[in-house]
């Protein structure tokens, strides 16, 4: 089973879910995977060993001059406006490039070629017995996607796979997401959380994902966020209170179940709701 | 009337949640003769404490999608074959998948395919108690915030020309990916704000190195500095050296959330303590902006 780890708004508390919920499930049968390959941070709560290191790269196109005529096919084609005759020169603009192929494929004279351009690393290793795999996105490189899609080739089918989502509702997040058997939501009962927790609730409505929600720092704020779920059917999976202590060892890179090994009952219960529900839609959907 | 130089100021985190809306609505409510803009087109919720009145409204179009005429489509296959997103299926297009390269589009040897506008957000021009105000909402699940960050910072630009506005407030997205540098572009000073915890300082080093890519000068502002003070002190070593000024710390305050709940500024709100902080804070920046610190 495929779980992501996914919030609107930032900072409510997606790593610690996903870390805490990995750290309490039996070894051998879970995997973590950081998928926030823009500012990653589950590693620095596992400290991981890393085995492996790749360089993960996109093809960009380059240009044969000696074959070249200066048609201007390529510029037509591109949609991203990453390649341009000019006069007798064809200009490559490598960060607008998606890497699609469609210049080098199309190119009558086939002039242009591919180079790898490398926009981040994937690294593998373990952390406590927990198979684990982030990205790590170069300072300065516009896209997070195809690093994202990268890291996702290491899901392990057979294990409870938990996937940290980066924020928001855009391409990155759409790029973790999909896939997942279940969503988990996390946000935090503020108009800040219940507006952006709306937002992701649409895009997993879009998707088809099932979903749930955790309810951090369920003490502070307003109730409105129970009452938003209660009126779209979404199930609460668990309401952590805001806790001093929690901010503390949080702050120290500690996992809550480290520091404070009772709260591994929590997530444990997290955990059999979630298979539930994801069992229970998967009935629906068979009867459908 | 001579036009006044226009500054920029981008607030920015890279880890999310360490208050940037908080800090630019509290700055909103300080500055003078300014225009705010969100630009987290995906999560927006500056709006939420600007009390907005909308006074324009325009459609975004992020880009194109193919729209595949399957009584032309021969289910050759070759669309599936290039299509390195794996976004179409014999003529089935996935729009989940798909970047919009256009590809199939050029591939398909019986010309069933053609590329379309993609409706894929709006954007708005609004008035508030504290000046205008520019923001916008991406459409659920699309793609190219990066572009939607662009049209209403260009958007902001014109108002401020418009009014003879000098200061444009930017409340910036999380991450450091496209639509961060979208909201970076052509600033004068990068507010980076940052939280004492490992991922916080973790996050703010990536911020402050897209920033010096940039070559964008940059400022730290450490929120909730009490949780952890050695942490803090670290921060304070790193802007040190990596040539960042840090301009404020603001203490863990539930009145902070509280003025969240109520919908205010933390201006707007009984807070003192925090209220003192911030207005050092803005007197601060807003010297650095005139060039006169």
């Amino acid at each position: 089973m495929i779980i992501s780890i996914a919030s609107g708004k930032g900072g409510t508390g997606k790593t610690t879910i996903a870390v805490n919920l990995a750290l309490s499930l039996s070894k051998g049968t879970v995997q973590l995977i950081d998928c926030d390959v823009e500012e990653p941070n589950s590693h620095l709560f596992l400290s991981p060993t890393i085995h492996q290191v790749t360089s993960m790269g996109i093809p960009v196109p380059r240009i044969d001059e000696s074959k070249c005529t200066y048609c201007g096919k390529c510029g037509k084609v591109c949609e991203y406006h990453a390649i341009a005759v000019i006069l007798k020169n064809v200009l490559v603009f490598d960060e607008l490039c998606h890497g699609c192929g469609a210049c080098s494929y199309l190119c009558p004279e086939k002039a242009i070629f591919e180079v790898e351009r490398e926009i981040g690393i994937v690294q593998e290793g373990s952390a406590d017995g927990i198979p684990f795999v982030n990205g790590v996105l170069n300072i300065g490189e516009p896209m997070a996607s195809p690093l994202i899609r990268k890291v996702k080739e290491s899901i392990q089918k057979d294990k409870t796979v938990i996937l940290d989502a980066p924020p928001g509702t855009a391409c990155p997040v759409i790029e973790t997401v999909k896939g997942s058997d279940f969503c988990v939501l996390v946000t935090e009962p503020t108009p800040f959380g219940l507006n952006d927790l709306e937002l992701a609730v649409g895009m997993l409505e879009k998707l088809g994902i099932s979903m749930g929600v955790v309810i951090n720092k369920a003490d502070v704020g307003d109730r409105e966020v129970w009452d938003y779920c209660q009126s779209k059917n979404i199930p609460i999976l668990m309401e952590i209170p805001m806790d001093r202590r929690i901010a503390e060892s949080y702050s120290r890179g500690v996992p809550i179940v480290v520091e404070y090994p009772s709260y591994k009952q929590g997530f444990k219960g997290l955990f059999e709701k979630v298979e539930k529900l994801h069992e229970s839609s998967r009935r629906n959907g068979a009867v459908k | 009337m001579e036009q006044n130089e226009i500054k920029q100021l981008a607030i920015v985190s890279g880890k999310g949640g360490t208050g940037k809306t908080t800090l630019a609505a509290a700055f909103a409510a300080l500055a003078k003769n300014k225009v705010m803009v969100d630009c987290d087109v995906d999560a927006a919720d500056l709006h939420l404490l600007l009390q907005p009145k909308i006074l324009m409204q325009e459609k975004y179009f992020g880009g194109r999608s193919p729209h595949v005429d399957l009584d032309k489509c021969t289910q050759c296959g070759l669309c599936t074959e290039v299509c390195r997103f794996h976004a179409i299926d014999n003529g089935v297009v996935d729009p989940v998948s798909c970047e919009g390269c256009g590809f199939c589009r050029h591939i398909c040897p019986e010309e069933a395919i053609v590329m379309e506008e993609a409706f894929s957000g709006d954007w708005f021009v609004s008035e508030t108690p504290y000046g205008p105000f520019v923001h916008a909402r991406l459409g659920i699940g699309e793609e190219n915030s990066g572009k939607l960050v662009t049209v209403v910072r260009k958007k902001t630009v014109e108002i401020a020309k418009e009014k003879n506005l000098d200061l444009i407030l930017i409340d910036g997205p999380p991450g450091i990916g496209c639509p961060v540098t979208a909201s970076l572009t052509g600033v004068n000073l990068v507010l980076a704000i940052t939280e004492p915890t490992l991922s916080g300082i973790h996050d703010l080093e990536r911020i402050l190195k897209l920033s010096d890519h940039f070559k964008i000068p940059s400022m730290v502002c450490v929120n909730k500095f009490d949780i952890n003070l050695e942490n803090t002190a670290q921060i304070a070593s790193y802007c040190k050296k990596n040539g960042s000024r840090l301009i404020g710390q603001i203490p863990y305050e539930p009145k902070v959330v509280e003025a969240l709940v109520q919908r205010k500024t933390v201006i707007d709100y009984p807070c003192n303590e925090v209220q003192g902080i911030l207005l050092k804070m803005w007197q601060g920046i807003e010297m650095t902006l005139r060039g006169e610190a």
